[in-house]
């Protein structure tokens, strides 16, 4: 890639070129500026964007911000019913974080095992294929994970984690509740394997652009296998996989469908796995559609979309950050 | 250090493990398109994939109005977002090597990875509320916002990858600037530009929680742009709502079947004619 990019003519115009261009077409608004001027609009567009995003959302929020202040953030209830309205983001504020933080807990080791399997220890002929097939996970649409997560393994965790748990330690606060599978616990797992394509396969880009030179010389003096990836791979490779698990939060944040399908719906702070939630996602995706044009509770949820946007902002900036620095800037044979 | 056998030992026990975590990965894929087929191969007849859904309850009930309005989604869809995405790469890959390119370049990477309901959102704001009511339009706009920056990527990407020996054909040849990259560097770059979009129209196809903000759903064909239409992932949905009636859920997993055929044939289509292409679309889309 690098050898590529310097054989490239220089993009720019030099002065040398520009002087011949000059020449040529003199005091003449040429064809290439207006196509360059066009394109710099048209990628413009992506910055008016998220622009327009920032500015739409905000507008929306102001009524209930007025209304409720702060305690839009720090309130614990959300009532819709007219007479009695009141509302609060933290609910799903909190929910968002707890079906995440299952998601990253159980999503990412998995992931970073499967990168260091596919990228480090596979045999040759199976890498490829593999990493195909972990990458269907991704193409699968979020709203049929719902589905199946709703009549499959919804009843795998309830039968097979949540009642045994239940059964045994149902006396801790956080596992309180009757096991239905509706809960905070199955959204998370289910979030946690919609997750695995993004990390492992970012994982495994990044480790795919530790150099060489690393693993030679673990292995020269005598490292196993498993010993080269932990002393020359890992270490290298560490704030990549960082950027991929911050990058797989961001997803496990956004993820609507499947979570909305699963989690029970009810807003209230999260205080046991096996109780039913709500994310800001689904909250959004469960009400909007109900609620009246011009109404609070219209407002509230955009509010929620402008928290769950500044979230996701953060997230991302973050992570791409993390991510470019191993990939770009150590100049990975990546693209 | 610890002895030979047990390092040994160690790198087993490694090999087992991340060869444990391979099948947890693909356990849940595996059951996924098991379900999928089993529950929904017994809806699936002509009449079931061509006449509009109408009444749920209704026997003859079915999903051509869905899949005809994700066909059109994807249509308006592709109208909007190529031309900008197409665009948009071309100004990255040729002029994008600056600060302001590589600005771009960042917020299409965040773009890239925005809650796909907050999208819904903007589209909301903008589309329903001018129009005053949901719309097959508004949906187009929200899907097209998903689709533009991986179009963009994969353009920027594929255009970096054509060799400079055919721009400097083309510039001693005295061809200008914008001709060559639209005539020459863009048709040479097609296979991984064709590539990106059919990843992203892959997509598109199976997102929701836009569509629940703009399209909103119709139990009947396309009636025009500024009507509400049906699609795929939204019958789903609906259907799921209305599970209850056994006939809606049967309706639901054949339409999850037949979304689930087109999502994994475009992208199983795509990563069979391009091996070992960017790393970038098959991550993301």
């Amino acid at each position: 890639m690098a050898v590529s990019e310097e054989a490239r003519p220089k993009q720019g115009k030099t002065p040398a070129r520009a002087r011949l261009a000059s020449l040529r077409f003199p005091r003449r608004f040429s064809c290439d500026d207006v196509f360059e001027a066009s394109s710099i609009i048209f990628a413009g567009v992506i910055v008016l964007i998220i622009v327009v995003t920032s500015v739409f959302l905000v507008r929306g929020s102001v009524p209930v911000l007025e209304s409720f202040g702060t305690g839009f953030f720090t309130g614990k209830n959300w009532i819709a019913a007219a007479g009695s309205e009141s509302y609060s983001a933290l609910p799903f504020v909190l929910g968002t974080l707890v079906t995440s933080a299952i998601a990253v807990a159980v999503g990412v080791p998995l992931s970073i095992g499967i990168a260091i399997f596919l990228a480090e220890m596979a045999p040759w002929s199976v890498r490829n294929p593999l990493s195909r097939v972990i990458e269907l996970l991704a193409a699968v649409p979020s709203i049929v994970y719902g589905l199946w997560g709703l009549f499959v393994f919804r009843l795998w965790i309830r039968d097979y984690l949540e009642t045994p748990i239940s059964n045994n330690v149902g006396s801790f606060p956080v596992f309180q509740g009757t096991p239905l599978g509706l809960d905070f616990l199955t959204a998370g797992l289910i979030l946690a394997i919609m997750i695995i394509p993004t990390v492992s396969s970012i994982s495994n880009d990044v480790m795919m652009a530790v150099p060489a030179s690393q693993r030679e010389a673990a292995y020269s003096i005598g490292a196993t296998r498993w010993e080269v990836v932990r002393t020359g791979v890992l270490g290298y490779a560490r704030s990549g996989i960082f950027g991929a698990t911050i990058l797989g939060l961001g997803r496990a944040v956004g993820e609507t469908m499947a979570v909305t399908m699963i989690i029970g719906n009810i807003p209230a702070l999260p205080a046991s796995f096996f109780q039913h939630g709500a994310t800001m996602a689904s909250v959004i995706a469960n009400e909007f559609s109900e609620a009246d044009p011009g109404s609070l509770h219209l407002s509230a949820l955009i509010g929620i979309g402008l928290t769950l946007f500044l979230f996701a902002l953060v997230i991302n900036v973050f992570a791409q950050l993390m991510v470019w620095r191993v990939l770009k800037v150590r100049g990975g044979s990546v693209e | 250090m610890s002895n030979r056998s047990f390092r040994k030992f160690k790198d087993r026990l490694a090999y087992g493990l991340g060869v444990l975590c391979v099948v947890l990965a693909m356990f849940p894929l595996a059951s996924i398109l098991f379900e999928v087929v089993r529950n929904g191969l017994p809806a699936i007849s002509v009449g079931f994939l061509t006449r509009p859904t109408g009444n749920i309850t209704d026997p003859s009930s079915g999903i051509g109005n869905a899949i005809e309005g994700t066909l059109i989604l994807i249509g308006m869809t592709c109208l909007i977002a190529v031309p900008i995405g197409l665009f948009a790469g071309i100004y990255l890959a040729e002029f994008g090597d600056n600060k302001f390119g590589r600005t771009i370049r960042f917020l299409n990477d965040v773009l890239a990875e925005f809650p796909s309901i907050v999208i819904g959102i903007l589209a909301f704001s903008i589309v329903v509320v001018a129009i005053g009511h949901f719309s097959a339009m508004a949906g187009a706009v929200a899907l097209s916002i998903i689709m533009l920056p991986i179009v963009t990527r994969t353009a920027e990407e594929s255009i970096k990858l054509v060799p400079s020996s055919i721009r400097d054909a083309a510039m001693a040849l005295g061809i200008r600037r914008w001709r060559t990259s639209l005539s020459i560097v863009l048709v040479t770059a097609k296979d991984g530009i064709l590539t990106g979009i059919m990843l992203s129209i892959a997509r598109i196809a199976g997102e929701t929680a836009p569509l629940l903000l703009t399209v909103l759903g119709s139990g009947f064909f396309f009636s025009g742009v500024d009507q509400p239409i049906d699609a795929l992932p939204l019958r789903i949905f609906t259907d799921y709502k209305n599970s209850n009636y056994p006939s809606a859920l049967a309706q639901g997993w054949g339409a999850a079947l037949v979304l689930v055929v087109l999502v994994l044939s475009l992208n199983l289509g795509v990563r069979f004619l391009t091996r070992g292409r960017s790393t970038f679309a098959r991550a993301r889309a």
